[in-house]
């Protein structure tokens, strides 16, 4: 299969204009008579699904949550980007484009990122229109604030809140459009696989939550923006329900994955604190701009009182390693030397939890707060130490704060052209579960911004395209034949898992397991011995998983939330498995993948010659053996750099 | 680390015509950094192990910003710590209770039917938000977003009313079970902002005629649900949504029955 693009070519600036020009319209009366299945109401499907219906297509969208507006978009606190130049400190769309490209360690389409630099202006218009919130300053204009690092403040915010702000005006879009009849929704209705017919995909099959039922819906087009992967891992700063059925059946019916090893590791979390521990919550990333991070020199010390260790018994690791940028180091940097002191050097702190290594490390404000007073540290980051202390019972002006890092973003996910059709004619993917823009590492703010780019702007009008070119697909009802019989396939799955020869477990205790190896070897840092072992260990996992898996209430009928839990994880763990499998055959490091044999002083080591690509797996029906793809990715106006934060 | 073994006393419902009955368990070796539905979660996972079935409970991002968890813990909507949702809540915040003993049950309001055990359904409250609770912008159509400034305060008193996360606590806890506390902190949200004024009439009484079509009770004054919203919406928008009705009615020029423009 030959991946195409489908990008313009020409100057970048012009790109996406021009291509709106060539492209097919549907005529407004003729929109009526098209199908549109959206699934997730988060930014990307939400403000999709809004538009399409504002278009005139007849829109069915479906969120698992009991109302769209809980979508996990809701939980983005930090903001979000946009090239307005509002401060007049020389920012503008080429350099967030720059920005983006670069920070995506050049494994990016430059077509692409470019249109999401170019959008991003119109997102902040569309917002505010809506009523979004933004913060402002005294003067009335809207404020900015610099994030991740960036150079300019061109990050949009309302204060610790930007998803939700942001997820509550796309919301209030669909909710119009509700009213106005052209949008349906399915709230508490899981999709469960994907129907393809003469290779278009043309519905869903779901499960409703609450009678159980299974229905098939088809439509002209599919478009999935159902969210990232991250709970893969189990313990992540994803929303519990956050899954991957969606993209991972539409994969097994032909749509290529690629990246998946691309996962994005966020340094500043609260640490687990037991056994029980069933998610873990983001603290915002400005915290290290005042907290300096240490752990004790010395072993014994691991469990002592923090404020008993003398100052010369304080190991300030990034401070010593990395003496430019000392705690401000990049995410990801971050990451890898808190595993590294406590996994390697065994100089966690905080509870044990089980046999493991403590995972945890200070961040301290004690030197902030006698350099600037309590008052200041309390103002700036007074919520967040709120947020901590009702987590853990910690007072982060008494005590240093404990963190570790945790899974928060993936940037793989069903390979898209530029329009973000798969590699299935007819369905599109938007948001985090596309692997479009950001390339091997996601800059802060971009998120946001991703999901409501493909969502209002670029969806409605490639789906447009689709439809004027195809025109008329062949007719098809909810409950011919192949509906049917999609139907059966996923009552025969769900009838495997819950028959399973010889119960013994409900479906968090493997998947407790399974995040455990994938955190283990494909996590912040990955070998080739270690990968392999995860290949090993993950079927034989998955085996146990269908022989002593045990699920009540028993019967499918009505609520079974157990049930859900379980066909979730049946997906995470062949995904977990090709994550581990690209990780392999990616030999070089980039962004999040970060593999040992491939460092320079103990940075990232990228092989521009031969992985300057795009990986897109290819299902085969053997877990262990899907086919690989290339996508050439080639830089014209960004050229590719190595970067040094020592 | 505290420990603590705990008597509970969980309500079990089969569907919205079961009548329901508490259910008696207990939780031992409670830790007190654990969250209230990680104890939950433990309990559920020796139900399904015994071949029991687990509590069903709604629940999702786990950061007290999805609405979505909703449970009333010894006649507390959210529990007993303020300003915090049922997930935020910690076994430690129990314990500061001096709580031995731990009823746990579903919102209870007639709009709000019971699914299963700990489990409601509050589609009604999104229906208010159809009822035009939104403003009316084309998409792509907008202007530039710096072009009319907002004064702060008002941009600020907009986002206190915005932060509402739709949980509807303040339904659970309000004795009349009104939701005037969630349509009010809508309908202020939007009617504070300039972009808000077109529609701040029409969608005044749109949204609280549907309100009292749903068979949410009216407002007595109580201020119950103030003090069980975790994000704190003050009643004052209530007050301020009382005064945009009684405007809507006396200017009332026959305001539209609603729909967008879509097709
Ligand atoms: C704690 C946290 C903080 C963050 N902060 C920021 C930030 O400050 N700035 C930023 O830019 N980004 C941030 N991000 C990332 C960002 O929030 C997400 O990447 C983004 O919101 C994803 O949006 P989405 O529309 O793609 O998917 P989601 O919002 O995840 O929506 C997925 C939708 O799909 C539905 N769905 C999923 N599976 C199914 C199925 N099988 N059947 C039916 N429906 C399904 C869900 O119900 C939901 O409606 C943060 C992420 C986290 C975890
Ligand atoms: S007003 Fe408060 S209690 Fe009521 S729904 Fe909103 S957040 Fe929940
Ligand atoms: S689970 Fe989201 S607010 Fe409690």
């Amino acid at each position: 299969m030959e991946l195409k693009s489908n990008e313009p070519t020409g100057p970048i600036d012009k790109r996406w204009t021009e291509h709106k020009a060539n492209s097919k319209l549907v005529a407004p009366h003729n929109r009526r008579k098209h199908t549109v299945i959206v699934v997730g109401s988060g930014l990307a499907g939400g403000a999709a699904a809004a538009t399409l219906g504002e278009l005139g297509y007849r829109v069915k969208c479906f969120c698992f949550q009991d109302s769209p507006r809980r979508a996990h978009s809701i939980a983005a606190q930090g903001g979000i980007n946009a090239a307005k130049n509002y401060q007049n400190d020389g920012d503008s769309i080429y350099r967030l484009f720059y920005d983006t490209v670069k920070g995506g360690d050049f494994r990016a389409r430059e077509s692409n990122v470019y249109r999401l630099a170019e959008l991003s202006v119109e997102i902040i218009d569309q917002a505010v229109a809506q009523g979004v919130p933004f913060a402002r300053e005294y003067g009335g204009l809207l404020a900015n604030r610099s994030f991740g690092g960036a150079q300019v403040s061109r990050t949009f915010y309302a204060r610790g809140q930007t998803g939700q702000q942001l997820l509550l005006g796309a919301y209030a879009g669909l909710a119009r459009q509700i009213d106005a009849g052209t949008v349906k929704m399915y709230p508490r209705t899981e999709m469960l696989d994907l129907i393809v017919h003469e290779g278009r995909a043309r519905g869903i099959v779901t499960r409703n939550l609450i009678s159980g039922k299974l229905e098939a819906h088809v439509a002209d087009v599919v478009v999935l923006a159902t969210g990232g992967y991250g709970n893969v891992f189990y313990l992540s700063t994803n929303a519990k329900g956050s899954n991957a059925t969606a993209t991972w059946r539409a994969h097994r019916k032909g749509a290529l994955f690629a990246n998946p090893c691309y996962t994005q590791i966020h340094p500043t979390c609260i640490p687990r604190s037991g056994e029980a521990q069933s998610k873990l919550t983001l603290m915002s990333e400005s915290l290290r701009n005042d907290g300096r991070v240490w752990v004790p020199r010395k072993k014994e010390d691991c469990d002592k009182d923090p404020k008993t260790i003398p100052e010369k018994d304080r190991y300030y690791y990034l401070e010593e390693r990395y003496p430019a940028f000392g705690n401000l180091v990049p995410r990801d940097v971050a990451s890898r030397n808190a595993m590294y002191v406590c996994e390697d050097d065994g100089l966690g702190v905080g509870p044990k939890v089980g046999d493991e290594p403590r995972r945890a490390v200070y961040l301290d404000f004690a030197d902030a707060i006698s350099r600037l007073g309590k008052d200041v540290v309390i103002e700036r980051y007074g919520n967040l130490f709120e947020m901590y202390e009702r987590i853990t019972g910690d007072d982060p002006v008494e005590t240093p704060m404990r963190i570790y890092p945790a899974t928060h973003y993936t940037m793989g996910g069903l390979w898209v052209d530029y329009n973000l059709e798969s590699t299935i004619p007819g369905l599109f993917v938007g948001g985090e579960a596309n692997f479009s823009d950001h390339g091997a590492n996601r800059l802060g703010a971009s998120a946001l911004m991703q999901g409501l780019a493909d969502g209002y702007f670029v969806l409605p009008f490639t789906i447009g395209n689709y439809l004027g070119t195809v025109r008329q697909v062949s007719p098809l009802e909810d409950d011919d034949a192949i509906c049917r019989d999609a139907i059966r396939d996923v009552k025969a799955r769900i009838e495997k898992l819950m028959n399973a020869p010889s119960p013994k477990h409900g479906p968090d205790h493997f998947h407790r397991l399974l995040g455990n190896i994938i955190w283990r070897y494909c996590g912040m840092s990955r070998s080739r011995d270690g990968l392999k072992e995860a290949l090993r260990q993950i079927p034989v996992l998955r085996e146990q998983f269908y022989q002593e898996l045990k699920i009540t209430p028993t019967k499918d009928e009505g609520i079974n939330q157990t049930l859900e839990r379980a066909g979730r994880l049946e997906d995470f763990f062949e995904l977990g498995e090709l994550m581990c499998i690209d990780a392999l055959e990616r030999e070089e490091s980039c962004g999040g993948h970060f593999r040992v044999e491939h460092q320079v002083d103990g940075e990232a080591k990228r092989d521009d010659e031969n992985f300057q690509h795009a990986a897109a797996w290819a299902w085969t029906g053997d877990t262990a053996a899907p086919k690989l793809h290339k996508e050439a990715l080639s830089f014209e106006y960004v050229k590719p750099t190595m970067r040094s934060y020592k | 680390m505290k420990t603590k073994n705990l008597k509970l006393h969980v309500w079990r419902q089969n569907g919205p015509t079961d009548t329901g009955r508490f259910e008696d368990h207990v939780a031992e070796n409670v830790s007190e950094h654990m969250s209230f539905l990680e104890m939950l979660d433990e309990l559920n996972e020796r139900l399904i192990a015994d071949g029991k079935d687990p509590v069903a409970f709604d629940h999702d991002c786990r950061e007290g910003i999805c609405g979505m968890c909703s449970m009333v813990i010894n006649g507390h909507a959210h529990g007993p710590h303020e300003r915090t949702t049922t997930c935020q809540i910690h076994m430690r915040h129990l314990f500061d209770e001096g709580w031995d003993e731990v009823w746990v049950e579903p919102w209870r309001a007639s709009a709000f039917p019971i699914q299963k055990d700990l489990v409601v359904e509050r589609q009604a409250l999104d229906e208010i938000i159809h009822a035009g609770g939104y403003i009316s912008i084309r998409t792509g159509s907008a202007r530039d977003a710096n072009e009319a400034p907002i004064p702060k305060p008002i941009a600020d008193r907009a986002f206190d009313a915005a932060t509402c996360i739709g949980c509807g606590a303040c339904v659970a806890a309000c004795p009349n079970a009104s939701a005037s506390l969630f349509t009010a902190a809508k309908i202020a949200h939007l009617g504070l902002l300039p972009q808000g004024q077109a529609e701040r009439m029409s969608r005044a009484k749109r949204m609280v005629a549907k309100m009292d079509e749903l068979g949410f009770g009216g407002c007595t004054n109580h201020g119950e649900c103030e003090k069980a919203c975790p994000k704190g919406i003050s009643i004052d928008f209530i007050a301020q949504m009382n005064r945009d009705l009684l405007k809507a009615v006396i200017t009332d020029r026959d305001v539209p029955s609603g729909h967008g423009d879509g097709e």
